[in-house]
This record gives C-alpha cells, structure tokens and sequence, in this order.
C-alpha cells in the first residue's frame, strides 16, 4: 500500500513553479498585439457626469480606443452588474454599472476606459478625458449618512439606510430586568481591505478561430465571472473561458465580479486585439472593496457567578456605495456573536447604511473579527466587573462537548437553523491557555512589572459557519501516461488547493501524489463550479475530490477484475498500479487500464461498461459546518509611547479533522498576522466628504515581520459529521478571534492605570490619549 | 501608475549635470530616487527632465582628514551605516540608519537625496543638524556651504537654488568618545518617523556636560536644534533628573498634526523620545541614569 | 520620447534593449525580457515584490530606472536555481518550510534573503525579521519564512563547512 497521505505534512505541488518565477499570473500573460488598458475614475465621492469629452484622448499617442458607458455593448450600457446572491425585499443595496451611468457615487468608480497601445500610454490618455461633473454633497461616516438631513449617497434614494435586519430568540426583556447584572459597552470596528500582494488584472482575448472569448483575471470565483459576463454580453456561457490562473492572494475582494471584468473583455471584442488591464495599487486603495466600519452597541445580562443571561444589541453597519456580495454581512454578525458560548435570550438588530465610499464585500473571516471582539469584549468586562478570572467567566459560559450537536433557534445563510455538529470548545481553550501558560501568568506579569515593563495577556474564542454552499465539483481522470488529470472549481489564491485535493484523490484512488495533476479555477476544465469563500475549499472540494476518485477507483477496480477474470474484491490498487491478490498478482499500470478502458474500434464493451476511466462528483453541503478555537496572546506595551509588541501567541485550533496540518497552520498562522493588521494597525481612512485618505502602503499599514509572531498552534480534531472527510474548514479562522485577545491583553497590560479600550485598530495614539485621561503620566516618566 | 515621460540625461561629470539643470525646463535631479521615483509612480512628481547624478564621477565616498569628515552626496545609506570611519568618529549616523526604510532601499538612497528631499520625518537631514555640519552646494556660480540645521527651511524645501546640486556633507569630527543617543517613534520598523530625537553629549572636566546637541525630527517641517534643552544639560552632571528637565523643554514646541499623528501626541512622543536619546548617550559614555535601555 | 539603447547582464546572460526612460526595471524585466518571476506589489517601493540584486545588492526595481542598470549585472528570482534546475538551498527550504502560499512575495523575499545570507551566515530569527521587514506578505504571516531562511543558513553553512 502506498503512504497515506490524509493527515501528512506533505510538501506542496505549487512550489516547485513559484519558487522559481515561473508562476503564471495575469499580468504575466502576454499575447500578441496586446493593448493595455487605463481606467478614469471619479475624482468626486458623489458627482452628477453632465459630459464626458473623449476626444483629445482618442487623438493622443497609441490610443486605439476610449470608451465611455454609451460604447460598451448590449446590456452593458444599461443594466447594473448581476448580483450574485439575491437581495431581500426591501433591501436597498446594489451593484454599480460597469461604468458610471450619469452619476458617481465613491471616488474610485470607474468612468471611462482608455485601450492604448502600453499602459503607459494609456494613462498618459487618460488624463485628457475631461469628465463635466456636478459634485454633489456626499457622506463617508455611516453614522451621519443615517441621520434625517444627510445627503442619499445615491440619487434616486431618499434616505441611507438600506436595510434593517433583526436577529434574535428568547424573551430578552425578562432576561435583563431578572439580570443581578448588566454590562454595556459601544464599539467601534473597522477592518479595511484584503490586500493581497497582487493587485486585480484581467486579460481577454477573442480567438478568431474558434469564436472562444477567453478571460483571465485575478479572481476567487472564474465561473461566476463566466456566468455573469455572459449575461451581460448576451453569450452563450459555452463560448466564454473564464481562467484565474496563478491568484496572488484573495482574501474575499477578489471574490465579486468588478466592472473591470466585463469592460475589458467588451474592449477586447470592440477592438479584435488583445487587452490586458493590470490594477495599480493606487488604483487597487480606491477601487477594490473593502470592509467598512461598524459602530456597535452592545449589552449582556449576567448573574452573581457571570453566567450569561441575555445579550442584546444592535449595529449601524457601512455598507459603501455598492455591495456586490449581496446584504450577508448583518447576518454572519448575529449568528456569530453568541460564538462558543450559552446565551439563554438573544436580540440583535443591524441598520445597513449606505455611505459615498468604495463597495464592500466580507473580508477574511467576513465580519466575525468584529462580532467576536464585541462579544469577547464583554466577557472581559463581565469579569473585570465581577472580579472574575477571564478564563473562568468563559468557561462558565462556554457550551460543553456533550452538548453536541446543539442548535441555536438563529437561521444562517443556508436558511438552516445554526447548528454545531462538532467541536470541543472547552478543550480547545483549555489547550490554549496550558500552551501560554496562561496559570504562570500573574507572576509573570509581576516580575515584569516590577521591572518597569507592561506585559499582558488576552484570550479570545470563537466559532466560524465554513463550507457553505450550494456545491463544489471535482473531475478526476486516469491519462494514457497514467497520470491522473483532476480539475476542479475550486479557485486557489495561496491556500494550497491542488496540493489537500491530490492528497484526498491520492488515498481514494490509490496512486503516488506525484502523478497527479489538480487544474483549479478554470472555466474550461470543469464545467460547474463557485470558487473560493467561507473557508469552504477542505470542505466542499475536499468532499467532491473524495467522492469523484472513489468512484474512479470503483472503475479501475472493476476493469482489472475483469481483465485478470477475477472477483472485484481480489482487486488491489496503490501505487497507480492494479492487481489481483492471487494467482500469479496480475497486475495492470494506471497507464495500461486508462487504455484498456477506451476499448478497441469494433470490439464491445463488457455490459454496463462504460468508457475511459473518469468521473466527475460534486459535493453539496446539507447546512454550514463550524469550526472554532482559542486565541491566547501576550503582549509589551511601552506606556510612554503607546507601542505595542506581541511576544507571544497561542492557538487551540479546531477545523475537524486535518487534511495536511502543515497547510493548516500556514493558514492559520496567516489569519493571526491578518488579524494583528486589524487589532493594531489596518485603516482605510476618509475625510467627511468621502475622499479616501490612505491610499498607499506607507499610509494604509500591514503588518511586517518584525509585527508577527511566530504562532504556537495545538490541532483539536473533533470530526465534523456533515462530510466524509470530516473537516470543518481553517481559511479565516486565524483572523476572526485576533483582534479581541491582542486588544484584550493590551488592557490587561495597563491594568494598574484602568484603562478600557473597545475600537479595532487600536493605535499608540489612542492608548496614550487614554492613559493621559486616566492620569497615568502621574506615575510613568519617560525613562 | 507609470511615470510621465521625460528626458533622461546622465552626465559623467558634475559640471554637466549644472550645465544640463540650468539648462533644462522642469527638470529633476535623481539620486537613490526611494521617494522621487515613488512620487512620480503616483504622478505627483512629474519632471519633463531627469539628469541622474548616478553616474556623475566624484560624488561619492566617506573621507577623514584635518579632523573633518567628509561624506559624499551620493554615498549610499547603507555604505555609511557599514563604514568603518563612521562607526569609529561619527556613530549615530549608523545608529539612525538602521532606522531608515529597509536595507532595500538603503542600498539605492543616499544622504544627498535625503538631504534634498527634506521630508520633516527624515533621520539624516536631523543627524547632520545635530552634528553641526555644513551641506556643499555646487551651482552655476560656483561652491557653497549652508549649515545642516538651517538647510531645511521647509515641508521638503531647502536652502538649494533650483539650479544647485548638493555634493557633501562636512563635519568638525565630533570628540572622541563623545556619547550618542537615538530614538524614534514609527508605527513599523523602517517607517518614517512619527516623532524622533537624537543627541550627543560631551563631558568635559569633572563630568560635567561640555557640549550638549539634540536635534527633533518628524515634528516640525525641519529638523529642530532644541536649544533650551541643550543649554538645559551644559555644565551639569548628566542625571535622571537634568535629563527629564531638558526633555521637558520640548513641550515647548508646537509640532506638526495630520492624520498620522496629532499635535499633541506628537509632542508628547518628542518628550518621551528625546529622554530616551539623552538617556542613551550617558550609558554610551559611562552614566548610566537609570531606566533600562 | 527619450529613447535609451541599455545593455545590461541578467542571470549571466547579456542583453541589449533600447528602451523609453521611463521604463522602470521591474517592468522592463517582466515585459521587455519576459523575465515575469520579479512581480510588481505596490509600485512605490513599499511592498517589496520586485526585489532583485543589482551588481549583488537588493534594490527595489520599482524604483530604478532600467535605463539606469546599463553596464550592471542584475540577478532574478529565475537565477537562483541550479543550471539543472534544483532549487537553490533557500528555495528548498522555502518548500520544506512552506514559506510561501500565493507565491507573489515570494521572489522578492528570496532575493532579500540571497543578500542577507550571504552576510550573515548564522542569522538569528530576529535578524532575519528585520532583513525582511520590508517584504510585505499577506498569506503566511512570515513564520514559515523566517523558519525557511534560519533552515538555510544552517544548510548552507552545513554545506559549506
């Protein structure tokens, strides 16, 4: 038998290729006769357009074309962007034309477009088209975008807010009038964009021949963006590739489907040639979507001992001007506040409000960080209040493994009750917490303190809804060389795809991993298919690739019996080769089979027989899964400076059962740094009227290596019920509970001062206006 | 985000290249080019013309000799941060190096750049201020000499005529075992400076303070020679207490507020900074006050 | 237009381009030569991406004139393995360490880390954070990297002992 590969650390395939630069990303792509493409965008954050002059740069340098919303084709000239997950009534969120129709509504949005023979040029071009715009007032904050005399951000609206969402079980009122007490607290979150390290791109080109229209882009999801192209170009879907080739990360903003996706390929068609459009990063700041704020307020009810007996609250959330990724952000917060924990009466109301600034979309952990900040946020005021240890309120509260699976009366996204199949969540904290030494900690603290240092600790649990629907495929099949060619519709962004699919086909079909080959995120070489999002690749395709080389192997086992005359059972397979046990072993190579199974010109085929050795599986999810975990972190903050540092990180991490813990961890460990971006410095910042302020990386601040810490993760494998592979899913957990435990223990680092801090990014400047306000430079002297 | 085109010139000697800026419209000079080449990525900065002093023989290099120091315009960062002569006469170059952007960009940027760009936030402008050196000119009229804490006169302006290029720094050798202080606030290491200070500190007979220099950057539109400080630690013992009274004459300042930092924590970094510095220096040259380093 | 005729070597092999001035490295690399393995981040010197060594020192190529490489050697992340094609050892230990998920930092960081390795041969993991603490990467949160390039110093001094 060969190695099992399930559970391995196995090296991945991508490597050997990106290591050497020889990735293929889009604008890695060139064709011949290739042009280039630049995009005007508005200036103005909410503008009427009462002209637009193209003709000085259709007459500049190696200009072939400037197109403004009246050149595009078909349905692109009138209809908005399809959406891709439908809006409840009432709901007044959309997506914007493909390019300004009349009216701008963020800077950024896209007015025109110049094709020229190099981007050079064409951005030289672009700076003559002359946009007539009547600037109109506009609103950036979401809170004054609510209030009855803002400026609608669009137009034809009357008002801002654009959707109100309620969520909620249980009688609240009784459990707060019986409450022994009652906590609230108001927050402020923000999280900013995904930012990749690869900017947005798309390349299109019509080959003659064939009449196929193929597009590259730098997406999550090639075949919703084939779906959706189609309809605005009035195509057949079979006429349209869709490839996103190697993705220099996601991270959620490359998951819709960008006005840039339908032009360039409408240019591409105007103009007979080649087009290429690679997104700058200036461009990337004020066009990409981003999350934005949320302002929350929030109260819990608890009993003498801390146990919770009711939480209630509501959120005003910014939407944007666009939301592209439909009205799920309000629901993923109600669903994910409860987290780990009982909380007998529950009540959340979100008000969507609509503000001038760039479209939003879920980013990495899509609205939990914030719901868990809230939440973990609380407890720690719980405990404070209540002198209480913060590990002990929370393991009063947490729901216990025996309780599983236990259903909350919250409906999620799939419109299925929440319910926790799988999960340990005491244990997974108690791992945590044992790996930070969490119980030496005091004395820790101490000894630091008595040596002038401020070190402090914050834990933070939570639960993340993974794997939703509606499916994912997989197509496996055993090549004449006997290599076996799999292709999915699962896109791949860095997460390792073709490396966890082929070590599940690997085991399934019992061949070496080294002879398969995983396409992902090609249109062309599976025909259904969704992409990437909601940790859901483990899950879906990992269940697809399960099943699909099942299958196979059911194939190869049947056409070796027959050929060795044998019973299907005496079939051995591994190692791509089939043999029979007995006998002489017999054996036939995947190489041999995959000819055998095409037959020969006039011979028959066996009855029920079918040809070649292949199958396609495509996995649908019945409900969401949950994975969880705990994040423990210990943090230096220099009092006088407001600095902070994080010496040290754990993680008690559970997403079922580990497919390669070596990928795991790499996602995990990329969450974590994601997450302290947003605890300590990510912030995309407007001024009132709308204008974005940070729009390069020296402004809008990621997190270095000298930021991260090097994570210590414990792998709890609780097995998730709801697949065959037992997974639950690691893309965006490492992000979701960060914030709450670095902001937590930077309280708990300035405790002597009584300091409180509910906001995420938390800035030095903030945390020496608050030790300034609680006199703390009474005490502290600079050195 | 592709540059304008512009004409590029790269003259081999230093009279070309004063020949070719008095002679070109809207030209620019470029040197390590880590924020002009950014700047005109973004197309803020949009010359017709560039004259590369890259190639321009004789402009760079760390020299010693009649107890001066001498450090050409287009000596690299990094080549200073690494140089033997610094770290034996002129340390805190080095030490604030370490804090300017990354080796990447310590490898192209020099100190003339640095200087001509005068971005408020930038360490070396400040260290040569502190060291009270002198910034060479060379211009169609001929050599110049301006003081490096008058050079910078405002946000990314300085004392250089349009048709003038920097060509060294020149420094009196700071005394031999003279103590040195540097510290700075960024959100990240290797990004420019919130707020920073640096200081050198000279004892003289009986331990007491012979010379005192502190410099404050990122807080005004120019490097910042805090004299009340300075005078505040002359002819005293150097001690805890002397060194918060000194530190405490930058809340005397009025720095510089925008959406990175405001006014007032900008001055209370500067305090706070500017303590650590002096701090620092005492330890260099035996003192130690106190406070951990 | 200004038009510049650049003779430059890259990865040992000589090249001769005429090219407008305001071409810059990274792009004259990846699209006036088809060397696409230097990717291109943030374009104003922050992110790293486009790392290369120019005469053996990491430059930004975003931010140098390709006019201004003429008469250097510049060395790419497609220099870096074996004429055979084997990884170089910080390369393999990228792998064994998965020190990259995307791959988009990953050149940049490979050729920061060339330079820094071959200055500092038994680097601690906080020296190398520093080295690469201009090379953003979004995906591993560094530690796979940092692991990467500590496993290869340790190889390369092994190797070279």
């Amino acid at each position: 038998m060969g190695t099992r590969q399930f559970g391995a650390r196995v090296r991945r395939s991508e490597d050997a290729d990106l290591l050497r630069g020889r990735g293929r990303y889009v604008d890695d792509i060139h064709l011949p006769s290739m042009l280039h493409a630049y995009f005007v965008r508005s200036p103005h954050a909410h503008a009427l357009m009462k002209g637009v002059d193209m003709a000085a740069a259709r007459a500049a340098q190696g200009v072939a074309a400037v197109l403004a919303i009246e050149d595009l084709p078909g349905a692109m000239r009138s209809a908005r962007i399809p959406t891709v997950i439908a809006l409840d009534d009432g709901v007044a969120l959309r997506t914007q034309h493909c390019l300004a129709r009349g009216e701008v509504n963020h800077v950024g949005q896209p007015v025109a477009v110049v094709i020229a023979r190099t981007a050079a040029l064409a951005e030289d071009a672009a700076a003559h088209v002359a946009v007539d715009y009547d600037v109109l007032a506009a609103v950036s904050d979401a809170r004054a975008a609510l209030a009855h005399d803002a400026p609608p951000v669009h137009c034809d609206l009357s008002g801002n807010l654009a959707a109100l969402v309620a969520n909620g079980y249980g009688d609240v009122e009784a459990a707060f009038a019986g409450a022994a007490h009652v906590f609230s607290d108001a927050f402020w979150m923000h999280r900013g964009g995904g930012m990749a390290m690869e900017t947005r791109a798309v390349v299109a080109h019509e080959d003659g021949a064939s009449g196929m229209l193929t597009v590259w882009s730098s997406t999550q999801t090639p075949h919703l963006g084939q779906r959706i192209l189609a309809e605005l170009l009035a195509r057949g879907s079979d006429t349209i590739r869709a490839i996103a080739p190697h993705v220099g990360g996601g991270f959620g903003p490359k998951a819709p489907f960008y006005p840039e996706e339908a032009v360039i390929p409408a240019a591409a068609l105007l103009l007979g040639q080649p087009v290429k459009w690679t997104e700058d990063r200036h461009e990337h700041f004020l066009s990409a979507a981003q999350e934005h704020d949320q302002y929350w307020t929030l109260a819990i009810a608890v009993d003498q001992s801390g146990r919770i007996l009711g939480l209630r609250g509501e959120m005003i959330l910014d939407a944007g001007a666009f939301a592209p990724w439909g009205n799920v952000m309000p629901n993923i917060a109600a669903v994910t506040l409860p987290g780990p924990y009982v909380v007998p009466a529950y009540g959340f109301a979100v008000k969507v409000a609509l503000t001038n600034k760039v479209a939003t979309v879920p980013v990495r952990g899509a609205g939990r960080p914030q719901a868990v900040f809230a939440m973990e946020r609380m407890l720690d005021r719980v405990a404070r209040e209540l002198s209480i240890d913060r590990a002990e309120v929370r393991r009063r509260n947490l729901i216990a493994a025996e309780a599983m699976p236990y259903t909350r009366p919250l409906v999620f996204r799939d419109a299925k009750p929440i319910t926790y199949q799988s999960g340990d969540f005491p244990r997974a904290m108690h791992m945590a917490l044992a790996s930070a030494r969490y119980d030496g900690f005091k004395d820790r603290q101490a000894r630091a303190r008595a040596g002038g240092r401020h070190i402090g600790i914050g834990i933070a649990n939570y639960v993340e809804a993974t794997g939703l629907g509606p499916f994912e495929g997989v197509s496996v099949r055993v090549l004449n060389t006997g290599k076996v060619a799999v292709a999915t519709g699962a896109a791949d962004q860095g997460q390792g795809v073709r490396t966890t699919l082929a070590q599940v086909i690997a085991d399934a079909i019992g061949c070496r991993i080294e002879d398969i080959e995983v396409r992902v995120g090609d249109t062309g070489a599976i025909a259904q298919g969704v992409g990437a999002f909601a940790s859901r690749q483990a899950i879906i395709a990992g269940s697809a690739a399960l099943m699909a080389g099942e299958a196979v192997r059911r194939q190869i086992v049947a056409l070796a019996a027959r050929a060795f005359a044998v019973e299907e059972a005496e079939i051995e397979v591994a190692d791509g080769v089939a043999s029979a046990r007995g006998g002489n072993r017999p054996a036939l190579s995947f190489a041999a089979l995959a000819r055998l199974a095409q037959g020969e010109p006039g011979a028959a085929f066996a009855a029920g027989q079918m040809p070649g050795l292949e199958h396609v599986a495509y996995f649908a999810p019945a409900q969401a899964s949950f994975c969880n975990g705990t994040h423990v972190a210990e943090v230096e903050v220099d009092a006088l400076t407001g600095a902070v540092r994080v010496l040290d990180y754990c993680v008690g991490h559970d997403s079922g059962r580990v497919i390669n813990p070596m990928i795991v961890e790499g996602q995990v460990q990329g969450g974590v740094a994601h997450g302290i971006g947003n605890a300590l410095l990510e912030w995309m910042r407007y001024d009132e009227t709308g204008q974005p302020l940070t729009t390069t990386f020296a402004d809008y601040l990621l997190p270095t290596a000298t930021d991260v810490p090097t994570c210590r993760i414990a792998h709890i494998e609780t097995p998730n019920p709801l697949n065959p592979l037992g997974v639950t899913g690691a893309g965006e957990g490492g992000a979701i509970p960060a914030p709450a435990a670095i902001v937590a223990a930077i309280e708990d680092a300035l405790s002597p001062y009584g300091v409180r801090f509910c906001e995420m990014p938390l800035t030095p400047e903030r945390i020496v206006a608050a030790l300034r306000e609680a006199g703390a430079y009474a005490r502290l002297a600079p050195i | 985000m592709k540059p304008q085109a512009f004409a590029y010139h790269a003259p081999r000697g230093l009279n070309e290249a004063i020949a070719l800026l008095a002679r070109l419209d809207n030209a620019k000079l470029l040197a390590g080019g880590q924020s002009l080449v950014a700047m005109m990525n973004f197309r803020v900065v949009a010359p017709d013309a560039i004259v590369d002093l890259n190639g321009v023989a004789g402009l760079d290099g760390i020299a010693v000799g009649g107890e001066r120091l001498r450090i050409g315009a287009m000596t690299r960062q990094r080549d200073i941060e690494v140089s033997p002569l610094i770290a034996r006469h002129a340390p805190l170059f080095a030490a604030a190096l370490a804090h300017v952007g990354h080796r990447q960009t310590r490898n192209r940027g020099t100190i003339g750049g640095s200087l001509a760009h005068a971005d408020p936030a930038a360490e070396l402008p400040a260290i040569c201020a502190v060291h009270d050196a002198v910034v060479e000119l060379a211009g169609p009229r001929g050599t110049r000499r301006v003081e490096a804490r008058d050079f910078c006169t405002d946000f990314m302006t300085t004392a250089a005529a349009p048709e003038e290029i920097v060509t060294a720094i020149e420094m009196a050798l700071p005394p031999r075992g003279h103590g040195f202080g540097f510290a700075e606030f960024a959100r990240r290491h290797g990004d420019f400076a919130l707020a920073g200070a640096a200081a050198l500190v000279v004892l003289g007979a009986g331990g007491m303070v012979d010379r005192a220099a502190v410099v404050l950057f990122g807080v005004a539109h120019a490097p910042l020679r805090l004299a009340q400080a300075e005078e505040a630690l002359r002819g005293r013992a150097l001690t805890r207490a002397g060194i918060l009274a000194a530190a405490a004459a930058a809340r005397a300042i009025t720095p510089i507020g925008d959406m990175h930092a405001s006014a007032d924590f900008r001055r209370h970094l500067v305090e706070v900074l500017l303590a650590r510095a002096l701090r620092d220096a005492a330890l260099r040259i035996g003192v130690d006050v106190g406070g951990g380093a | 237009m200004s038009e510049h005729a650049v003779t430059l070597t890259v990865n040992g092999v000589a090249h001769a381009r005429t090219i407008e001035g305001r071409v810059n490295l990274a792009d004259f690399l990846r699209h006036t030569l088809g060397l696409t393995g230097t990717h291109v981040g943030c374009e104003h010197g922050v992110c790293g991406a486009c790392t290369v060594l120019v005469d053996g020192r990491s430059v930004r190529a975003c931010l140098m004139f390709a006019v201004q490489a003429d008469g250097r050697a510049v060395t790419t992340v497609e220099g870096l393995a074996a004429a055979d094609g084997g990884l170089d050892p910080l390369q393999a230990a990228f792998r064994e360490h998965h020190g990259l998920q995307c791959g988009f930092c990953t050149p940049g960081m490979l050729m920061t880390l060339t330079e820094f390795l071959r200055e500092n041969k038994t680097p601690s993991a906080a020296q190398v954070r520093e080295a690469i603490g201009g090379n953003l990467c979004r995906c591993t949160g560094y530690a796979g990297i940092i692991a990467a390039a500590l496993a290869a110093a340790r190889r390369i001094a092994a190797d070279g002992a």
